[in-house]
């Protein structure tokens, strides 16, 4: 038999753990799905291997994963540094806000150089969103959490009011913003498929977010200030420096994501553009343990969650929003679970 | 003056979820947590509250449903930030989305997908004091209201002048002497969950079985993030938290009444304002803002 004994653990150890917090989520989820008389295996299959086995279903979920895996990278970003950004959400909404704006106007550009302002755009929407908090947090040392969150609501409120004035269609009375222009829409990148060029961008982030917490002096840097901020600073990282740089790409990274899901999916801005991805996203980064292997697999299985969700709501009658509570309870779970990190197993005899 | 009286009038109404919302979060604050579970813990309770009052004919057994939803789901907070250590921010992230899916779940569990959403035959009455009078406008209140302004002296009166309230600042302040001091930190902490809770219960059962007598996908819509900035904005103090519910409460009655006397007026601008008042306040404060100063922190006894 096994007992734990407080320690380092084995690398697979670590592998395993994120399986277990699956197996435990999936037994607490079951309990609802129970509630909601269906049978829990047959839910489950119907959520996470039957898309698996239609074409379709696979490209709709590297759709949903384009803006999880975004956002999950940011929050990684910013989390891995110590700095708790619960603001991806807003940022994500700047981003989009900023597409928006400029996106009906590059009609005269070829696509190559149209996109690559609405990309600059996007991450620069963000960037500013980011950056009052990132700002107070290194200067006056005010709280992140509390000011990154209520910024989320601030900008939803002028998009809103953008939507419900200056852009609201004179004729049909339809809060969306002006289509943007052609040459500025996201290509498709897999024939036949809803699949954009987003999703390329949201894999080369996941390599960049490997690259640069691996292979470069600021990634050590930025992981030496999140596991204490007092020793980093003792063995001369620049703390505040590497905390505001990390908090503005996580900004810009939620903020591409919105302007992916403006140029990739809908071309103009609606409300409610995104269903709390800044939110999963913080998810995705948990689950996903704050590296890039990890969100990505993390991405990819909440954004299979999400479709499967819909299907198995379309086909067994099951409310929707069981997606949403597998996500959540994945994210307690997931915190709880990784207190076993500090433990490792002993053969016990 | 009709109008001025009405203006106030709505004011109370519109702040009173908010005011209870932020007293129960003042406490848990003044304890060494935040609780991002209040929107969720809203949320569900506004739930569970509509659906016993609906299913089982008496608004009182909601009510007291709402609260035991609000006393649960704090209690979960506790059994994550408290007894497992785990990050507060993100734990409490999990409450408001697992609280929030489970709320919108089950109501299409209960009701369908039916496009005319079910609503209670009859809400929590309205209580008119100085009927006849011209402030007949201003007190015509749910009688949650009321017990809602009474809690603003009783709580601030219990935090500065009790030993409970005694114990529960100093294990916000420094647990480490508190446990010296021969307190259980984490029993304590459980304590201001608990009462916390209630109180997010209740402001969720002002909603659903007061406000609105129905239960919607958006009928907290935020006012649990309010809450959060309006504690600060209060300095954790209750008297200081009704003043920033009030302002809210206004600001918000004022849009609506612009609103429906078509003035064209961005009047997204007033909702956005209290949040952006909260972020030029903590600005300023910077440094010397009074956060309780375990606030955000873990505490695991020596050993433990």
């Amino acid at each position: 038999m096994f007992r734990l004994e407080r320690g380092s653990p084995p690398v697979w150890w670590r592998a395993l753990l994120p399986v277990l917090a699956v197996l435990i989520t999936f037994l607490l989820v079951s309990l609802a799905i129970w509630a909601a008389g269906a049978n829990p295996l047959d839910v489950f299959y119907e959520m996470l291997i039957k898309p698996l086995t239609k074409r379709t279903a696979r490209f709709e979920i590297l759709v949903q994963a384009t803006p999880l895996l975004l956002t999950g990278i940011a929050v990684t970003y910013a989390f891995a540094a110590g700095y708790y950004n619960i603001g991806a959400e807003g940022q994500l909404y700047a981003g989009a806000l900023m597409g928006a704006l400029l996106g009906p106007k590059l009609g005269g550009l070829p696509p190559f150089f149209a996109i690559t302002v609405m990309l600059l755009a996007g991450f620069l929407g963000g960037v500013l969103w980011a950056l009052v908090p990132a700002l107070l947090k290194v200067r006056l040392n005010v709280d992140e959490v509390v000011t990154t969150l209520l910024l989320n609501s601030v900008i939803i409120f002028f998009i809103s009011a953008l939507l419900n004035g200056v852009w609201r269609d004179p004729i049909s009375g339809w809060p969306r913003s002006p289509s943007i222009a052609e040459s500025a829409q996201f290509p498709g990148i897999i024939p036949r498929s809803r699949v954009h060029l987003g999703f390329l961008l949201a894999i080369l982030a996941v390599i960049s977010l490997w690259w640069i917490l691996k292979k470069t002096r600021f990634g050590l840097e930025l992981r030496a200030a999140g596991l204490g901020k007092e020793a980093a600073r003792f063995m001369g990282v620049p703390v505040a420096k590497t905390m505001l740089t990390a908090a503005l790409i996580s900004g810009g990274i939620a903020g591409l994501a919105g302007v992916s899901e403006v140029a990739g999916v809908h071309y103009y801005l609606i409300d409610g553009i995104s269903p709390g991805y800044g939110y999963t996203g913080i998810i995705v980064a948990t689950f996903g343990g704050l590296q890039a292997l990890g969100v990505t697999i993390a991405g990819l299985f909440l954004a299979l969650v999400d479709t499967g969700a819909l299907s198995a709501s379309r086909s067994l009658g099951i409310p929707v929003y069981l997606g949403d509570i597998i996500q959540a309870t994945l994210l307690i779970v997931t915190l709880a679970v990784l207190l076993l990190n500090r433990y490792r197993p002993v053969r016990s005899r | 003056m009709d109008f001025l009286f009405a203006l106030l009038g709505a004011t109370l109404r519109i702040s009173t979820p908010i005011l209870l919302a932020a007293l129960g979060e003042t406490l848990i604050e003044r304890a060494g947590i935040l609780n991002l579970g209040i929107e969720g813990t809203m949320v569900l309770s506004a739930f569970c509250g509509f659906v016993v009052a609906h299913l089982s004919g008496s608004l009182w057994l909601g009510l007291v449903a709402a609260i035991l939803t609000g006393i649960l789901l704090c209690s979960l907070m506790g059994l994550l930030s408290v007894t497992l250590n785990l990050n507060q921010h993100v734990a409490g992230l999990g409450i408001t989305l697992l609280a929030s899916g489970l709320a919108l779940f089950s109501f299409r569990l209960v009701y369908g997908g039916s496009s005319t959403p079910p609503s209670l035959d009859h809400s929590f009455p309205q209580l008119a004091i100085f009927k006849g009078t011209v402030l007949e406008p201003l007190f015509s209140q749910y009688g949650i209201t009321y017990v809602a302004l009474l809690l603003v002296p009783l709580l601030g009166w219990l935090l500065q002048n009790t030993a409970f309230g005694l114990r529960l600042r100093s294990v916000g302040e420094n647990p480490e002497a508190a446990d010296i001091a021969g307190l259980n930190v984490y029993w304590v902490r459980y304590q201001a969950l608990i009462v916390g809770g209630a109180l997010m219960g209740l402001a969720g059962a002002f909603l659903s079985l007061a406000q609105l007598g129905a239960f919607t996908h958006g009928v907290v819509n935020g006012r649990g993030w309010v809450a959060i900035a309006i504690v600060i904005f209060g300095n954790w103090q209750p008297s200081k938290v009704l003043y920033g519910a009030l302002l809210f409460g206004f600001l918000q009655a004022l849009q609506l009444r612009l609103q429906a006397q078509g003035i064209p007026l961005p009047y997204e601008a007033l909702l956005a304002l209290p949040y952006i008042i909260t972020i030029v306040i903590l600005a300023l404060a910077g440094r010397n803002a009074s956060y309780p100063a375990a606030l955000l922190k873990p505490y695991r006894r020596e050993g433990a």
